[in-house]
């Protein structure tokens, strides 16, 4: 029976804790007496027959839906939509779970005669997947029976031929999908869920949409107003994302949504990097050695060889759950399993929450973490891993671990250096940024060529995740990232610091001497309940 | 009478582009520029004038100069030894403040009938600048006869000098020479997306003096240092980056594409080089846009380039030097006196030093951005001689 996660007390036997530091790791003492850390929960048994579960979903669909095999038959256009290589993180070990689904997707539309099928990789403005990850996504069969012939691909959120307008919601935002997943008779979306953000409405909405569209939500008013994304009901994000899911339903669009969980095995219960999610106190003499080998290996390699054996690192992840059948019905089913693995009860609001920021973010698969993404992934996906109120008190301090070099993917990420040298040179403020900036870098049209014919993230993408932290910006008195290249961390308009210790005491100038700290244990992932 | 004088000694030439090159600014110590005694000069002819320098400013080309990096090109154009200083305010005998037209053009010359360029009101360009009746000198400040800036006292001719009006403080007017310069540069662009590289002294006045007279619709400039970023916003520049940041601002100023090798396919209608750099003139040609022009504002000089995009693209490198009169006798100096006025730009002396100190003053004036100082002078006010 896997141990749920919880909240450990420091005191003076707590151990030197784990902190993920980019493509390195760290160990850290926190003081005891007022600091507190939180643990993810272990792994959740996974599903014995995930096929079988898959089977069982698509025949026993929730919510107002009939089963898949009813909604197929001859001469019909069905597309299969499915998530992009921004999940899950790591990425996880073949089979992928949305190979698993499509190859039992594809089989009831053989057996019902349906030959009129498009796979798209539903990546909104994200970087197109290259071929190797396509494969990996949906495996090599469905891969070559499909992309040879034009019928597995990316979307395209810049192609003006290929959208289709649905219409408005009562809030005027404009719903603009992908034609052919709009004109097609039925759209299967095939989902991994790994954090309570994803799935739902906002599959296809998001998913499948226009900049035209997009920006209706992914702005700076919307996610000031996520409190927090994680949390479906509190969130405008998932709002926008519902009134576009009714604009879509009531336009005549029949989604099929499938949704999946994984469990918190990111890190396997075996090997060198399984030491990664046990907890410090539990670890054997044998995780020790493993520990002080696996950090002064990675200390003396160049960052490019410890990028590249942390990216090659694949999870072992487990299924635990697969529903499927109306949008929200599943949506709702596999929120519960998502929490049921991730969510922790936690007792007040702490003044310092610190957190070790991990060599991966959704939007750095085989790349670089970028400052940009450190921002993202600390003040957007991190601080907001909470329901109720945030980890940290309003004007309290976020202390992340990173080293937050200045170093961009060329190829994946040639906005977001622009955006860094010129944007955050002139303003960190998101709505100013988003008031003077926006525009330009979204309706440039060489970033437009490279989304639509390179490997790039949108022009437009670096403010998207500059607003995923602007809650985030908006709720802390200070950030401080520690061991930080100085000229990147204040280019971001954040603190460097050297040590934990210092980022402490400079903490304290904020907060008082004898602030509270709470240590987000993550990854594996844990989500804060917050009384 | 005090003066800075530069020999022609090349031992200690060679010493200075040593030094120089090991750090700017240390030619002043081993080269051969030196503080002497000297006679003051001779008044050439019937007319000219002696002027008492009050503030002389440190020039790039000075400073090129100095850490022996000028090019030979000027060897038949100077004349040795020399007292440099060419951005001068001073007090005539008669009591008036001027500034100097430093350009040693035919009129100053006694060359009559004056060359087409001269005639043309182009003095910057004149033909004779080795002829008449001085030692061959582009300016005071590279000529034998005249003296320069960097000395108690020089010689001028009336046709050189510009009465200075009473508003005007000596470090606002000290001021006029460069920013003519910029505002000549300025002069010479009309397109809507314009670069400057360098915010250096020339290129800070050369950023105001467009923003004022050309006024593009898009400024992208360059500034290696805070203080020269922080000027070069207030001065007007709409997009300030560090030199290795151009080729991306303005790529996106101008939603260009890259092309495999850097070179972006459109650009701006024009480049203010005021580095003159190998490297600048090279990045001035990978975002000037086809059709445009690199202008050549800070002084070159020997420099390998590739020109295959300035033949593929039919750019233009255009030299711009100094200032010229315009149609109505007026000169650049008009609107520069303006424009200084306008935005007070005096406070972009930073310090000045006394002739003795010439080594700290050239040391200080290598090394101005980095230590967010703009423009450094020689203040020769509390050491004049005796008359």
């Amino acid at each position: 029976m896997p141990r749920p996660g919880f909240v450990l007390d420091v005191d003076r036997s707590t151990p030197p804790l784990l902190f993920h530091h980019g493509e390195s790791l760290r160990l850290e003492k926190l003081p005891a007496g007022r600091s507190r850390v939180l643990y993810p929960g272990e792994p959740l048994e996974p599903l014995d027959d995930p096929e079988g579960a898959i089977r069982h979903a698509l025949a026993n669909p929730l919510g107002d839906c009939e089963p898949l095999r009813a909604l197929l038959r001859p001469g019909m256009k069905l597309t299969i939509a499915f998530d992009d290589v921004s999940l899950p993180l790591p990425p996880m070990r073949r089979p992928d779970v949305r190979q698993r689904v499509i190859e039992a997707v594809l089989d009831l539309a053989a057996e019902a005669g349906v030959d009129d099928v498009h796979l798209i990789a539903a990546l909104a403005l994200h970087r197109r997947m290259t071929e190797a990850e396509l494969r990996h996504a949906v495996g090599d069969r469905v891969y070559d029976a499909f992309a040879p012939h034009g019928l597995l691909y990316n979307h395209d959120a810049e192609d003006p031929d290929n959208l289709a307008l649905l219409g408005t919601t009562p809030h005027g935002e404009e719903v603009e999908i992908n034609r052919r997943a709009a004109e097609s008779d039925l759209i299967v979306y095939v989902n991994i869920n790994i954090v309570s953000m994803d799935g739902g409405h906002k599959s296809t909405a998001t998913g499948l949409a226009s900049y035209r569209s997009l920006r209706h939500h992914h702005n700076v008013a919307t996610m000031l107003q996520s409190t927090s994304f994680m949390d479906r009901h509190a969130s405008e994000l998932h709002h926008s994302n519902w009134r576009m899911g009714k604009v879509i339903r009531d336009a005549g669009v029949k989604i099929f949504q499938i949704e999946t969980t994984i469990n918190n095995d990111t890190f396997g219960t075996s090997g060198p990097m399984s030491v990664l999610q046990k907890r410090e106190w539990e670890w054997s003499a044998r995780d020790r050695a493993s520990f002080v080998a696996m950090k002064a290996g990675l200390d003396r390699l160049p960052l490019k060889a410890r990028r590249k054996i942390f990216h090659s690192w694949q999870a072992p992840y487990g299924v635990t759950s697969v529903q499927a059948g109306e949008v929200e019905a599943v949506h709702e089913e596999t929120t519960r399993n998502v929490l049921r693995q991730q969510l922790v009860e936690v007792e007040g609001q702490t003044d310092i929450l610190t957190m070790g920021l991990p060599y991966i973010c959704p939007y750095n698969v085989n790349s670089v973490m970028n400052p940009i993404l450190v921002m993202c992934l600390g003040l957007g996906y991190f601080f907001n891993m909470y329901r109720g109120r945030p980890l940290v008190r309003e004007g309290g301090v976020v202390i992340m671990s990173h080293p937050t070099p200045w170093e961009f993917h060329p190829v994946h990420h040639p906005s977001y250096i622009d955006f860094f040298e010129q944007v955050l040179a002139d303003t960190t403020d998101p709505a100013e940024i988003e008031a003077r900036y926006e525009k330009q870098y979204a309706e440039d049209e060489w970033y437009r060529h490279l989304y639509r014919t390179s490997y790039a993230y949108h022009g437009v993408h670096p403010f998207y995740m500059w607003y995923w932290g602007c809650h985030g910006l908006a709720h802390t008195g200070k950030v401080i990232v520690v061991g930080g290249e100085p000229r990147s961390v204040r280019r971001l308009g954040f603190t460097a610091a050297s040590t934990l210790q210092d980022a402490l005491e400079m903490a304290g100038d904020v907060v008082g001497r004898d602030a509270t700290i709470t240590h987000l244990h993550n990854p594996p992932l844990v989500m804060a309940d917050v009384t | 009478m005090k003066a800075l004088v530069f020999s022609r000694k090349p031992a200690r030439y060679a010493a200075a582009m040593v030094a120089g090159s090991l750090r700017p600014g240390r030619g002043a110590r081993y080269g051969p520029l030196s503080l002497r005694d000297v006679d003051p000069p001779d008044l050439p002819g019937p007319g000219w004038l002696r002027l008492r320098p009050r503030l002389s400013g440190i020039c790039g080309s000075d400073l090129a100069t100095i850490d022996g990096r000028s090019s030979r090109y000027f060897e038949p154009i100077v004349s040795f030894p020399f007292t440099p200083g060419h951005e001068i305010v001073g007090d005539l005998d008669d009591g008036r403040r001027v500034v100097v037209i430093p350009v040693l053009h035919c009129a100053a010359r006694g060359i009559n009938p004056p060359c087409d360029m001269c005639r043309a009101g182009r003095i910057n360009l004149c033909e004779r600048v080795a002829f008449g009746d001085l030692e061959p000198g582009l300016q005071c400040g590279f000529c034998e006869s005249t003296g320069g800036g960097w000395g108690q006292e020089m010689v001028v001719h009336p046709s050189q000098v510009v009465e200075v009006p009473d508003d005007l403080t000596d470090e606002q007017a000290v001021l006029i020479e460069p920013v003519a310069c910029a505002v000549h540069a300025a002069g010479r662009v009309s397109d809507s997306r314009v670069a400057v590289i360098g915010a250096g002294a020339l290129g800070l006045f050369t950023i105001a003096a467009l923003r004022s007279l050309a006024r593009p619709s898009v400024l992208v400039a360059t500034a290696k240092h805070p203080e020269q970023r922080r000027w070069a916003k207030e001065l007007g520049a709409d997009v300030v980056c560090a030199p290795g940041e151009l080729d991306r601002a303005v790529r996106s100023a101008t939603s260009s594409f890259v092309l495999d090798n850097g070179q972006l396919t459109s650009g701006v209608g024009a480049v203010v080089d005021c580095v003159g750099s190998e490297e600048s003139l090279a990045q001035g040609i990978r975002v000037v846009g086809p059709g445009g022009t690199v202008h050549m504002v800070g002084m070159p000089g020997v420099t390998t380039l590739d020109l295959t995009p300035v033949w593929q693209r039919e750019v233009a490198l255009r030299g711009v030097y100094a200032y010229d009169e315009h149609d109505d006798r007026s000169h650049d100096f008009a609107p520069a006196t303006d424009l200084i006025r306008e935005l007070d730009l005096g406070r972009l002396v930073t310090a000045t030093y006394p002739l003795a100190r010439y080594e700290d003053a050239v040391d200080h004036a290598a090394h101005a951005g980095g230590r967010g100082a703009v423009k450094i002078a020689f203040d020769l006010r509390s050491e004049r001689t005796a008359r």
